[in-house]
């Protein structure tokens, strides 16, 4: 396989990979672009039906890939395309920050975020603060697992 | 190893412009997989979509990748195009590299890798694809209306004059709901039983429509086009058959309990139908009052019933039945102002609802038709009009405005001049909202020709002094403190969600806001939609609305209905779930997360040794799974898994984009 250097953890532009809801936020970030709202290609976005979809797994296997930070972002409390979902999801992520925390990593490398399919300018806006956020804090590397850039 | 083919649209400059195109192609070529690559101006185009149907056909490609705009833009129009090469179309995957990549980054350098990082994790994700099928659903060809007020009734008439049965559920022993109880109809002040029992004979006589009266729905299982519904038909005590209609047994019934049509202001017989012009003219049994019921005697019902249709022995009974779409219903009410201390609702028989001071214009209602005060029976000189009792009350009440009480309020004003020419009337109000279709001009004609005083403020107090009901209010406009001697007050309670409205949508698995009316699917594109396939929403259930806003919406409810009846089949979900039962440990909480009662529990039975082992697992019905995947985010041993999207492919598109290159 091709010798990939994460550019991140080597000092560079960090990277947020965004998991976002295909009904609302998904749909929000396609607002952003016909409405050409520019925000950080730093941001990468994962498709998933619900952020009730969400298993705490794909978040920390980013995290130990290398991603800097991670964003969840679903319909609002309410607005579920599922009616419940996001309901599911925000109880499951939040306990998730919390252990996050407990086991001595940054919370803050990961949030969650409602994003309606009528928001793209909050979508970039979260966007672009989550990369703002995550420059001042620095490269992840407390959950990096080096091996994996040498594996590649 | 699959034999992946990547497809690059330019989308003119749209992508072009932003996104180095030779050097996605070339960073495409060496993914893992990936046997072809090219590209295209406009791969939508049907040049677009030939390309890539002859390169699945020259190349064997057995997975594509398009490069494109959203998903949710074109996605279908590729995998059409895949399915025509004899591809499955699901076996395609789309890198959105436009709304997310071209539009959105400034320049090369940005949109350029981001491109390739995108393409990367879609290629990724699609060799772990598989073949789908989506289910062919059947659609019953009948309709389910819950409610027979003006909504109902309108919504069942034109699904039955598409041709379409259609069942209609109403609580009440009649149809008719709260337009039944009005006197006459604002803007146009025709009477309300003349325009509407026409339209409630049409509906019962419709061959089309069958009335279920008196019955709820107990139980909604399955799916658009196929909903399962158990119908609690209550028991009348009569037999609809044989009744007449005739009107001697509740003529002769001895016993009387309050009437929940006059809003208690009368009373009713215990056998009874609750107005005159009831559809249908059958009545019922009221158990709780009937002195058969509770001493076990009295009879009198029974012996003079020519037809003698009356039977005790009835039984409440379910009915159960398919429908290809639901009708929801189920109309508003009025907030009880008695939380309201300062008003005194309640406490004095002259303070009154504006739905109970309708009832008394109305010549069946409980004074005939005369226009007085419950406490003497003195017709009122003047009469005070509160308005957003409850409405518009971010402290008390509800934020929102009920919208039909200005308009309502301006109706009663000009009835009350034409009955009694000397009364006068009083309007408190916030502001005066009156935006419709000859609506401001009706009000206008309140105030200026039948002598209607309009004083924007609030009341702070109401209290009787000898005969009258003093009200203490501001003008706020004049700054001034009124102190006005009514003889009655009226007050524009809020209209608010029925009572049961959220039991009523968990059962039938829509949701309700936060003031408890049902959710559109979208406030401005969706309104009679709910976010449940196959169910629709119409009139005050929604929100407060007047007759013809709820007859418009019910006409547009109808329609969805009869649009989705008049399918011959119903594409299901591909993307379901899908269990693993060697690996399911039966903890069954996939089915506590599941918002479509999809999942249920399963009795196995393994090889164990020598013998057998009965093991409980999880299994998804695909025909209910709507494929949020849910329950494959709980899943503790990674058992249950989502088809399209599941843990490897998600995990394959996050490890790609960590390459990040
Ligand atoms: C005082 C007053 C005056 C008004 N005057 C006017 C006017 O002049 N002009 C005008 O345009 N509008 C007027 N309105 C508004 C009008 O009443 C409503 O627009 C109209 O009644 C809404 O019709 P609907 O069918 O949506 O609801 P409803 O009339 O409430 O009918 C709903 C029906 O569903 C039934 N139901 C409820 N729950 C269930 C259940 N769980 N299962 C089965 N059945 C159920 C009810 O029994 C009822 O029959 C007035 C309203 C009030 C309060």
């Amino acid at each position: 396989m091709s010798t990939a250097v994460n550019e991140t953890s080597a000092g560079k532009e960090p990277l947020i990979v965004s998991f976002c809801c295909n009904w609302c936020s998904y749909a929000g970030g396609d607002l952003a672009g016909t409405s050409r709202m520019s925000y950080p290609a730093n941001v990468k976005v994962i498709r998933v039906p619900c952020s009730g979809r969400i298993n705490p797994m794909f978040i920390l296997r980013a995290f130990q890939r290398g991603a800097d930070g991670v964003l969840v972002a679903g319909c609002h409390p309410g607005d579920c395309h599922y009616s419940t979902g996001n309901y599911h999801g925000r109880r499951r992520l939040s306990a998730f920050k919390r252990l996050v925390e407990f086991a001595g990593f940054e919370p803050e490398r990961f949030e969650v975020r409602w994003i309606s399919s009528s928001e793209g300018d909050k979508f970039a806006e979260e966007m672009t603060a989550m990369t703002n956020k995550i420059k001042a804090l620095g490269p992840n590397r407390k959950m990096r697992d080096a091996r994996w850039q040498k594996i590649t | 190893m699959p034999r992946t083919g990547v497809f690059l649209c330019h989308c003119g400059s749209n992508i072009a412009g932003t996104v180095n195109i030779d050097q996605t192609i070339e960073a495409s070529r060496n993914f893992p997989g990936v046997v072809h690559v090219d590209e295209y101006r406009y791969l939508c185009s049907e040049m677009g979509q030939d390309i890539i149907k002859k390169a699945i056909e020259d190349n064997n490609l057995d997975r594509v990748v398009v490069g494109t705009c959203s998903p949710r833009m074109h996605e279908n129009t590729f995998r059409k195009a895949a399915a025509e090469a004899g591809l499955n179309p699901y076996l395609l995957e789309v890198a959105n590299i436009r709304e997310h990549c071209s539009w959105v980054h400034k320049d090369m350098e940005e949109g350029t890798p981001k491109a390739i990082a995108l393409l990367r994790a879609a290629a990724a994700k699609v060799a772990l694809n598989e073949a789908l099928e989506a289910p062919k659903l059947e659609v019953e060809k009948r309709a389910l209306v819950i409610g027979g007020g003006i909504a109902g009734i309108q919504a069942a008439l034109d699904i039955a004059e598409a041709g379409y049965p259609v069942d209609i559920v109403e609580r009440e022993p009649s149809i008719g709901g709260r337009m039944a109880q009005l006197e006459k109809t604002f803007p146009t002040l025709d009477c309300s039983a003349c325009i509407l029992t026409p339209k409630m004979v049409e509906a019962a006589q419709h061959p089309n429509i069958n009335l279920i009266t008196y019955a709820e729905v107990e139980e909604v299982n399955g799916f658009v086009g196929q909903f399962d519904v158990k119908i609690k038909q209550k028991a009348r005590y009569v037999d609809p058959v044989k009744c007449t209609g005739c009107g001697i047994c509740w003529e002769k019934c001895p016993a009387k309990a309050p009437s929940e049509f006059e809003m208690g202001l009368a009373k009713r017989k215990s056998i009874y139908v609750p107005f005159a012009q009831a559809v249908p003219m059958v009545p019922v049994i009221d158990k709780e009052t009937c002195l058969y019921f509770r001493k076990g005697r009295c009879q009198i019902c029974e012996k003079e019933c020519p037809p003698q249709a009356i039977d005790y022995e009835q039984q409440d009974e379910i009915i159960e039945r398919r429908y290809g779409a639901i009708v929801v219903a189920t109309g508003f009410d009025q907030m009880d102002p008695s939380i309201y201390g300062e008003y005194g609702y309640g406490q004095h028989p002259d303070i009154l609802t504006g739905l109970e001071f309708e009832r008394l214009f109305n010549a069946s209602g409980p004074t005939g038709g005369k226009v007085v005060r419950l406490s003497d029976g003195k017709p009122p000189k003047k009469v005070v009009f509160i308005q957003c009792v409850g409405s518009r009350d971010k402290a008390r009440g509800m934020n929102y405005c009920s919208k039909i009480c200005c308009m309502f309020t301006a109706k009663q004003a000009i009835l009350l001049k034409e009955k009694l020419p000397d009364a006068k009337s009083y309007v408190f109000y916030i502001d005066v909202r009156t935006a419709g279709k000859g609506y401001e001009e009706f009000q206008r004609r309140a105030a200026e020709e039948y002598d209607v005083a309009y004083l924007r403020g609030q009341v702070g107090k109401i209290f009787p002094e000898g005969d009258h009901l003093v009200v203490h209010g501001v003008d706020s406009l004049s700054g001034k403190v009124v102190d006005i001697k009514a003889d009655m007050v009226v007050l524009s309670a809020a209209s608010i969600a029925r009572a049961d409205a959220p039991e009523l949508g968990r059962k039938i698995g829509i949701n309700t806001d936060s003031y408890n009316f049902f959710n559109e699917a979208h406030p401005k594109l969706k309104p009679v939609e709910t976010h449940t396939a196959g169910i629709f929403i119409a009139g005050a259930c929604q929100t407060p609305k007047d007759i013809p806003d709820t007859v418009a919406q019910a006409s547009a409810a109808a329609v969805k209905a009869v649009g989705l009846l008049s399918k011959e089949m119903l594409q299901g979900e591909a993307c379901t779930a899908e269990v693993d039962e060697a690996e399911c440990s039966g903890c069954l909480h996939c089915v506590a997360v599941c918002p479509y009662t999809a999942i249920d529990a399963k009795e196995i039975e393994e090889r164990y040794g020598d013998g057998t082992l009965k093991r409980t697992v999880a299994e998804v019905n695909p025909a209910l799974c709507q494929g949020c995947g849910s329950c494959s985010a709980i899943c503790r041993s990674g058992s249950i898994n989502q088809k399209g999207f599941s843990n490897e492919q998600i995990l394959a598109e996050v490890d790609a984009i960590c390459l990040q290159r």
